[in-house]
């Protein structure tokens, strides 16, 4: 119904269809001959909260678009909580793309009623409730009668995150949902994500910013020029970087800790105080234990895993916040 | 599809129509633009009732020089000084802004992701420009027929073969009158809706429409392209001058609808199959 007539060939439906989010081969090649987006593959799994990251500009929002039917892949497929059409399942579907997008001169509130007056599945007779739950829900009541063009940046992304928890949704795609807000509105968003996602609503989050919603993510998936370099379950992800432990000791315990540390396989580094080695598919617990065995003084120990900015790093040779 | 369907769907497909007509009418520039006209038949009437005994009455354009003997007049003259170019602005502003405005508030992606309908939001749009255009006229002609009325009266009407008609069957005419160049206006509506589906910023969909009138009106002078006049978007505006003859030439005022039934259909469509396909990228 919405999506555009897809003349794209036909793909053959993968067996986890019925995921939240599926795209295979999704690809976009613009008029201008880029590609913005390449053969993608998304995932995201009922009941997750997926973190869409990559730098700007490496193909979120269109791939976005693309799963919503906005922009007409120029190959491939995407299904929608199940359905290779967006029309019938949009309804369960909120969505926050590219920044909020309201008529100025409306107040924030007559600008849900227009939403939901757009919504041929929503009750007439129920419109004023939601539209105040939804204000509720994000601390807009009291600015409700002013016009949108009076609000505050902040503001005009939490109205964009009211229109999209206007009904209950099985699904919540959120572009960048954090643009513009302060630490605090920063915070409020997370909370209220990781609340959505306790009620069983699967959010698909996308960031520029890797630490921002990194946290309440269960699932990530990383972009770079127009490619998912990784996707996958959190802690999969986590555990790809090689971590690295580091030891203090006391003055005197440097070479014995050194030599603990040689038995036990690890290639050790020292400096001053401090040892550190590749921890390698060493159990890190294994190390204090055997420094203390030897009667080593140990004032610090520390296991640090590599950022998610450096496994980044390591994949594409270039830093996150490069755009292209 | 059951009845209560179809009912269903038919009070959902009002419910954004009643939306959009609110958010038409209710902007604060389009009323402006809705005073602007009716302030025409004000200005003009008032400018001809303290002239009339003077030596400018009974000069300039058509019709002027019977408004001060019959008041029904002013609703012909006033709609026939803003036919050349403040109702195509009106129109232009109307439709060129239908889906470019949407566009470039950025409220286009979340009405399709609501979602509703391309076609059914191309339809709503297209009622919502028809009906500002309807007002647009009817403002003209009710501020026309009040003021003429007030400062004039109103009389039996002389037609322009001279033949007078009783005030009722006058009053009919002028009424067919202010329809005609209601629907003449349609083809430009089409018009301004395909132009606003291919950009996202409205006032160049606006200004091309009104291109379009203007350059139509131009070809219409030039003799030399004779052959092609009869299709000009503009070419029969001001065949409303038939329902002021006796014997009105229902093949003219026919030929004229049919025109702008022509301009209609091949711009709604082209606009239908542009808006339909197009990616979304605002």
């Amino acid at each position: 119904m919405t999506a555009p007539a897809t003349t794209a060939p036909a793909v053959a439906a993968p067996a986890d269809v019925d995921a939240a989010v599926r795209t295979q081969g999704l690809t976009k090649r613009f008029r201008s001959g880029q590609v913005a987006v390449d053969g993608l593959d998304l995932l995201v799994p009922r009941g997750a909260v997926y973190g869409f990251l990559g730098p700007n500009g490496s193909g979120k929002t269109t791939t976005i678009r693309m799963v919503l039917g906005l922009v007409r892949p120029t190959s491939g497929a995407a299904w929608l909580l199940g359905s290779a059409d967006p029309g019938p399942v949009l309804p369960r579907v909120g969505a926050l793309v590219e920044g909020p997008g309201f008529h100025p001169y409306l107040s924030g509130r007559a600008n849900l009623a227009r939403l939901d007056a757009a919504d041929a599945t929503a009750d007439p007779r129920t419109a004023d409730q939601r539209a105040s739950h939804a204000l509720e829900r994000v601390g807009l009541l009291a600015a409700e009668g002013k016009p949108y063009r009076q609000y505050s940046l902040g503001m005009k992304q939490r109205l964009g995150l009211a229109a999209a928890l206007l009904r209950p949704r099985d699904l919540l795609v959120l572009d960048e949902p954090t643009n513009g807000l302060d630490p605090q509105g920063t915070r409020e968003v997370r909370l209220l994500i990781r609340e959505l996602a306790q009620a069983g609503t699967t959010v698909l989050v996308s960031s520029h910013l890797l630490g921002e919603i990194e946290q309440v993510c269960t699932h990530l998936g990383i972009m770079s020029r127009g490619r998912l370099l990784l996707q996958g379950p959190r802690d999969v992800i986590d555990a790809r970087g090689v971590a690295r432990a580091a030891v203090t000791v006391t003055p005197g315990h440097v070479a014995t800790a050194a030599g603990v540390l040689r038995v036990l396989g690890l290639d050790v580094t020292v400096e001053e105080l401090t040892l550190s080695a590749d921890l390698g598919a060493l159990a890190p617990a294994r190390i204090p234990a055997a420094l203390v065995h030897a009667g080593v003084d140990v004032t610090g120990f520390e296991v640090r895993r590599p950022s998610l900015e450096q496994v980044f790093v390591e994949l594409t040779g270039e830093g996150f916040d490069v755009a292209r | 599809m059951s009845l209560a369907e179809v009912s269903t769907r038919r009070s959902a497909y009002w419910r954004l129509q009643r939306s959009e007509l609110r958010l038409v009418l209710g902007r604060r520039r389009n009323v402006v633009l809705l005073l602007g006209l009716a302030a025409v038949p004000l200005v003009l009437g008032l400018v001809l009732f303290f002239t009339q005994d003077t030596a400018l009455d009974g000069q300039g354009p058509p019709f002027l020089d019977r408004v001060t003997g019959n008041g029904l007049f002013l609703v012909v003259a006033s709609v026939f000084v803003c036919l050349p170019f403040l109702l195509p602005l009106t129109i232009g502003i109307a439709s060129g802004d239908a889906i470019a405005g949407e566009a470039s508030a950025g409220t286009l992606r979340y009405l399709l992701t609501v979602p509703v309908g391309r076609s059914r939001l191309l339809m709503v749009k297209a009622v919502g420009a028809l009906v500002f255009a309807a007002a647009a006229v009817s403002a003209i002609a009710v501020v026309g027929l009040v003021a003429g009325a007030a400062l004039f009266g109103v009389h039996d009407v002389t037609l322009l073969s001279g033949d007078t008609v009783p005030l009722a069957a006058g009053a009919l005419r002028v009424l067919a009158v202010v329809v005609y160049v209601g629907l003449s206006l349609t083809g430009l509506v089409a018009v301004g809706l395909f132009f606003s589906t291919l950009t996202e910023v409205p006032v160049g969909a606006m200004a091309a429409t009104v291109v379009v009138a203007i350059v139509s009106g131009v070809l219409d002078t030039i003799p030399a392209l004779s052959a092609i006049h009869p299709a000009l978007l503009t070419h029969h505006w001001l065949d409303f001058a038939e329902f002021l003859r006796i014997e009105p030439d229902w093949g003219v005022i026919g030929g004229g609808l049919a025109v702008q039934l022509a301009w209609v259909a091949i711009f709604g469509a082209l606009a239908w199959s542009r808006f339909t396909t197009a990616d979304v990228s605002s």
